[in-house]
């Protein structure tokens, strides 16, 4: 079963419907023994980064933990940008960490927030992408993003006047700053990827 | 670089999809949960639903139908009708949708705006605004409140400005004069808008043809477009409309 963390707030709702949709067991949940079984956890978040990272409060460091363990984590969105190590989005707040980078405003000269669908260019070798081909728009909105600074992680880029990062792996650690769960067809066989690695990683326990 | 978006409006009353001209002679077009999953299974970018009947009243079938929706949609909705609080924004936000408009409420109260964009992130809050030509002042527009049915002294366009300065993340913008007209969107007001902010503006109102969403997008510089009577009555599909977009050079997402 995979687990959608509810820190209570924002559009959490949206992540279970197409889990469900997918024909996966999502349960909504912030217990910790939940938690820890999961096969899966998805980090959702629709709310400024501080506001999210005050709300996770003491969950923070079992997520951090349990991903450090090797149990699959995806981040969407603001839950995506959490997953690095400090943001500046109302005030400097600290992040978890699990992927070094900084979440930082979008450079102006070009529209904010980054509202919409753009072409995601996927790399062969992320999971979350397979069978989807070279590239696939997906729906973003967001007017902070990450800065990726990981030599261990990969990194699936969008265009938006510069390489905006898309989409980021580090091992049992993925993210979306766009939301598949909002994009369609296309979003859904993202979701149905990360599934399937839940799937596989529960087998190997 | 961002696709420009077509997005369909559903107007519910008491639970039905309506469409009218000028916001009056509301006709039925339908269930808006059948109407929802059906555009988002045939390439719409975005909806919007808009209760109609709530704006003096923040109403809980919105949260009912919000819920409703978004089991079936699975792309980004809009939801807006009466809002009036952050808490009510937090309801709406959690029940499914991805963004909550605001209209009258952020006349009355500007500073909603900087509420709800503080806490929940400003692509979340959309400033819808009713415009409508200014009978005193040639070549500017008044906002118009309450359903359009309370013009106010305020300036369309300086409205806009401010609204993007107290945390709005887009602007839906809708031409009073030109709705359900299919005579064309008021390009000169949303060219006065765009101009004059740094978010993206969603034109709104008088789509007939598909010439007029690309003049939308080129003349009047909007973001997105937004349209009822052609989609909902079955004068294009999304797919069309999308198919002549790309063949004029516009990006689509198709």
């Amino acid at each position: 079963m995979i687990v959608v963390i509810d820190y209570k707030v924002g559009n959490v709702k949206s992540v279970c419907n197409a889990f469900r949709y997918i024909g996966c067991k999502v349960k909504l949940s912030c217990e910790p023994e939940t938690v820890e079984n999961a096969s899966g956890i998805v980090l959702p978040g629709v709310a400024a980064f501080g506001y999210a990272v005050s709300a996770l409060g003491s969950l923070a460091e079992l997520i951090k933990e349990v991903a450090l363990g090797g149990k699959p984590l995806l981040g969407i969105c603001v839950g995506y940008q959490m997953l690095f190590e400090t943001s500046s989005e109302y005030g400097r707040h600290d992040g978890l960490g699990l992927v070094s980078g900084s979440v930082v405003p979008i450079p102006p000269g070009r529209v904010v927030p980054h509202m919409g669908w753009n072409l995601v260019e996927l790399p062969e070798d992320m999971e979350l992408f397979a069978g989807l081909g070279s590239e696939k728009h997906f729906y973003f909105a967001h007017s902070f993003y990450a800065e990726v600074a990981d030599s261990g992680a990969r990194v699936a880029f969008t265009d938006y006047g510069f390489d905006l990062p898309a989409a980021v792996q580090k091992a049992n650690i993925y993210g979306t700053q766009f939301h598949p769960e909002k994009s369609g067809n296309t979003g859904l066989k993202v979701l149905e990827n990360f599934y399937e690695i839940c799937k596989g990683e529960a087998l190997k326990c | 670089m961002l696709t420009k978006r077509i997005i369909p409006c559903l107007d519910v009353k008491d639970n039905r999809v309506v469409k009218g001209v000028h916001f009056l002679n509301l006709r039925d077009a339908g269930d808006p949960v059948e109407l929802g999953a059906r555009y988002s299974d045939t390439g719409a970018d975005e909806l919007v639903f808009l209760d109609i009947t709530a704006t003096i009243h923040f109403r809980k079938t919105i949260v009912e139908l919000v819920e409703k929706v978004a089991e079936n949609v699975f792309i980004p909705f809009t939801v807006g009708g009466g809002i009036q609080t952050v808490e009510q924004i937090d309801e709406l936000l959690r029940s499914g949708a991805e963004k909550v408009s605001v209209n009258t409420a952020a006349v009355e109260n500007p500073e909603l705006l900087a509420e709800a964009a503080q806490r929940f992130g400003n692509q979340c809050v959309v400033l819808a605004i009713d415009a409508r030509r200014s009978k005193e002042r040639p070549g500017k527009w008044q906002v118009c409140v309450k359903a359009g049915s309370e013009p106010t002294d305020i300036d369309v366009v300086e409205w806009a400005v401010k609204g993007e300065k107290l945390g709005a993340g887009e602007i839906l913008l809708t031409s009073m004069d030109a709705d359900g007209t299919k005579a064309g969107y008021d390009n000169e007001l949303n060219k006065a808008v765009t101009d004059a902010v740094n978010i993206p503006v969603i034109a709104s109102g008088g789509a007939g043809i598909l010439e007029h969403l690309y003049d939308a997008i080129v003349d009047g510089g909007a973001d997105a477009v937004l349209m009822a009577s052609i989609t909902h009555f079955g004068n294009y599909t999304i797919k069309q409309m999308k198919e002549y977009l790309r063949s004029r050079g516009i990006p689509v997402n198709l």
